[in-house]
C-alpha cells in the first residue's frame, strides 16, 4: 500500500507499511496510478502521449528494485507479529485532576468549565499519594511512569502538587520506578518561587494560550470576562526563558473564530515559544464555534501555509517545532506503538479529585465510563468496551487507511462523542491528521532537498 | 536512481522486531490533548 501526493514542486509517496518515503518525479508519479497492477506494455500503452517508451522503462526498473528492497508496496505483517499479539499492557501514566475547578474560563471547555460537570473539588494529598501508589502497583515491570498535573487549573491546589512531587520522588527509589512529573496550567497563577519549582520539577510543561491577544482572549478570559493574554503572556516567556533546555510548549485550540490558526501559531513563534502546539477544538455539535466539513478547505490551506513558513523560518536559521508536524522518519515510536496508540483505558488513566478512574482526561464526568476508584481497585470488567484492543486493526476505517502509522487510530473520546463508538473514529479529525502528515512529509522533503542543493 | 529520490528508508519493520516495551512517553502527555498523534513520539529502547 502506498499514498502518493503532490504539493507545490515535490511529489511524494509513502510506503505505508516499512514507512519509507520517496520524493519521485512527474513520470513516476504518473506511473504509480497503474503500477503494480498493469504491466510495462499496458502502461507505455496507457501513458505514450506523454512519456517515451524508454523513459518508462527506466522509471519501471527503479521501481521494481524499490520493491525488491521492500520499500514500497511492502506487505504488513504487524498483526501476527508477536510483540502486537502477546503484549500485556499495564499502567504507566495518569492524568491527575488535581483541581477540580478554575480560575478562568474557556468557552470551548470539554472540562465544562473546569468542575466536570461535577461540583468544584480539589484533590486531597491522601487520594494523590493513592493515585500514585496504584500507578506503581499496576505498572509491572515499567520503570518510567508518566503523572501529569492536570485540571481544570493545578495550580489551583498547588501545595498538594509540591507534596505528591516528594511522596513520589521517595516512593520511586523503594520501588525502582522513575516518576515523570509533568503539568498543564492556563498560568494566571504563575509567579517566579512556582516557576522556579516547575522548572526544576516538571520534565514537561504544557502552558495553554490561543495565539493572537484578541483570538486568545474571545475564548480564554477570567470569571470577570476579561480577557488572559496580557496576564499569562510575560509569565510564560519568563518560565520558558529560566527553563533552560527542558521540554515545554505552548498550547493553543483553535475554532471557527480562528479558522487563519496558522497567524496564531506564527503568533506564538513570534513570542520566541519554540515549540508550538495548536489543536482543532473538539466541540458538541451545533456549537457556534463548532468546526465542520465546510471549514475543511480553508484548514488545510492554513496547515499548507504554516507549512511553508516553517521551512522558510527554518532556512533562516529560526526555525520552530510545531507538535503535529513533528515526525521522526527514521527514529520514531515502533510499530507496535502505532499500531496501539494513546493508550487510553490500558496504559493511560485519568483521576478524578476523588480517586475515581476514568479511561481518559476526555471521558471524566461521563459516569458510565468510571472503572474504579484508587481507594477501592481498578474494575475494568465494568465497562463494556475493550480499550486495550482498540487498535488500529480493530478499526474498519484504519485498517486500509495510509495515515494510520501515525495517527494510530485516533483519540477514542472523539470516536466516541461523535460516533458512540471507540473503533468508529473522528472523520473530520481525521481529514486534518492526514493534512497534518502530509505536510510534515513535505517539510522534511523540502528541507533535504535545500541540504542537497545547498550541500 | 534518477527519478526517484528516498527520503527515509523506513523503520518500522525493523520496529516490529524489538517494539512493544512501553517505555515511552504516553502521546497525550506531551502536548496533545484531544488529537491524537503518536508518530512524533521518541523511542527510548534504541
Amino acid at each position: 500500500m502506498i499514498h502518493k501526493f503532490k504539493m507545490d514542486d515535490v511529489n511524494i509517496v509513502l510506503d505505508v507499511n516499512s514507512g519509507a518515503v520517496h520524493i519521485v518525479d512527474d513520470i513516476v508519479y504518473s506511473i504509480l496510478d497503474y503500477y503494480p497492477q498493469k504491466n510495462e506494455e499496458e502502461i507505455k500503452t496507457l501513458l505514450k502521449d506523454q512519456y517515451s517508451s524508454e523513459e518508462i522503462k527506466s522509471v519501471l526498473a527503479e521501481l521494481n528494485d524499490l520493491r525488491k528492497q521492500d520499500l514500497l508496496f511492502s506487505e504488513d505483517t504487524y498483526i501476527s507479529n508477536s510483540a502486537f499479539t502477546t503484549r500485556k499492557p499495564v499502567v504507566k501514566a495518569l492524568c491527575l485532576h488535581i483541581a477540580h475547578d478554575c480560575n478562568i474560563r474557556c468557552r470551548y471547555c470539554f472540562a465544562s468549565q473546569g468542575d466536570f460537570k461535577g461540583t468544584r473539588s480539589l484533590m486531597s494529598e491522601e487520594i494523590g499519594k493513592k493515585a500514585l501508589d496504584f500507578l506503581i502497583e499496576n505498572s509491572g515491570n515499567r520503570r518510567n511512569l508518566e503523572v501529569d498535573f492536570f485540571g481544570g487549573e493545578p495550580l489551583l491546589n498547588f501545595e498538594v502538587v509540591k507534596k505528591l512531587v516528594d511522596y513520589g520522588r521517595k516512593r520511586e527509589k523503594e520501588a525502582n520506578k522513575n516518576f515523570r512529573f509533568t503539568i498543564t496550567t492556563n498560568g494566571v497563577l504563575l509567579n517566579d518561587e512556582i516557576i522556579k519549582y516547575i522548572n526544576e520539577n516538571m520534565e514537561n510543561i504544557v502552558l495553554s494560550i490561543d495565539g493572537r491577544k484578541e483570538i486568545n482572549d474571545k475564548m480564554r478570559y477570567t470569571v470577570n470576562g476579561e480577557g488572559t493574554y496580557d496576564i499569562i503572556l510575560p509569565k510564560f516567556k519568563n518560565m520558558v526563558e529560566t527553563r533552560g533546555d527542558k521540554s515545554y510548549y505552548v498550547r493553543g485550540t483553535f475554532t471557527k473564530y480562528n479558522i487563519d490558526f496558522a497567524k496564531d501559531v506564527l503568533h506564538l513563534a513570534d513570542q520566541g515559544f519554540k515549540n508550538t502546539s495548536v489543536e482543532p477544538v473538539v466541540a458538541e455539535p451545533g456549537k457556534d464555534y463548532e468546526l465542520t466539513y465546510e471549514d475543511l478547505p480553508e484548514i488545510f490551506h492554513q496547515y499548507e501555509n504554516l507549512a511553508r513558513e516553517l521551512i522558510k523560518r527554518e532556512k533562516e536559521g529560526n526555525g520552530f517545532n510545531f507538535f503535529h508536524f513533528m515526525v521522526d522518519l527514521n527514529q520514531g515510536p515502533c510499530v507496535i506503538k502505532r499500531l496501539t496508540g494513546c493508550g487510553a483505558g490500558s496504559e493511560y488513566l485519568a483521576i478524578t479529585p476523588e480517586g475515581d478512574i476514568y479511561p481518559c482526561h476526555q471521558f471524566v464526568g461521563n459516569e458510565k465510563f468510571k472503572m474504579g476508584s484508587v481507594v477501592n481497585g481498578l474494575n475494568k470488567e465494568r465497562l463494556n468496551i475493550d480499550f486495550a484492543n482498540a487498535h488500529v486493526y480493530n478499526k474498519e476505517k484504519c485498517r486500509d487507511c495510509w495515515v494510520k502509522f501515525y495517527c494510530s487510530g485516533g483519540c477514542h473520546a472523539n470516536a466516541y462523542n461523535f460516533n458512540n463508538d471507540i473503533n468508529r473514529p473522528y472523520d473530520l479529525g481525521c481529514e486534518m491528521e492526514k493534512k497534518r502528515i502530509e505536510c510534515s512529509l513535505y517539510i522534511q522533503a523540502k528541507l533535504r532537498m535545500t541540504e542537497k542543493t545547498e550541500g | 536512481m534518477k527519478h526517484i529520490k528516498t527520503l527515509s528508508y523506513g523503520s518500522l519493520k525493523e520496529t516490529a522486531h524489538k517494539g512493544g516495551c512501553g517505555g515511552c512517553q504516553t502521546s497525550c502527555q506531551s502536548a496533545c490533548k484531544t488529537s491524537c498523534t503518536v508518530a512524533n513520539q521518541e523511542c527510548e529502547n534504541r
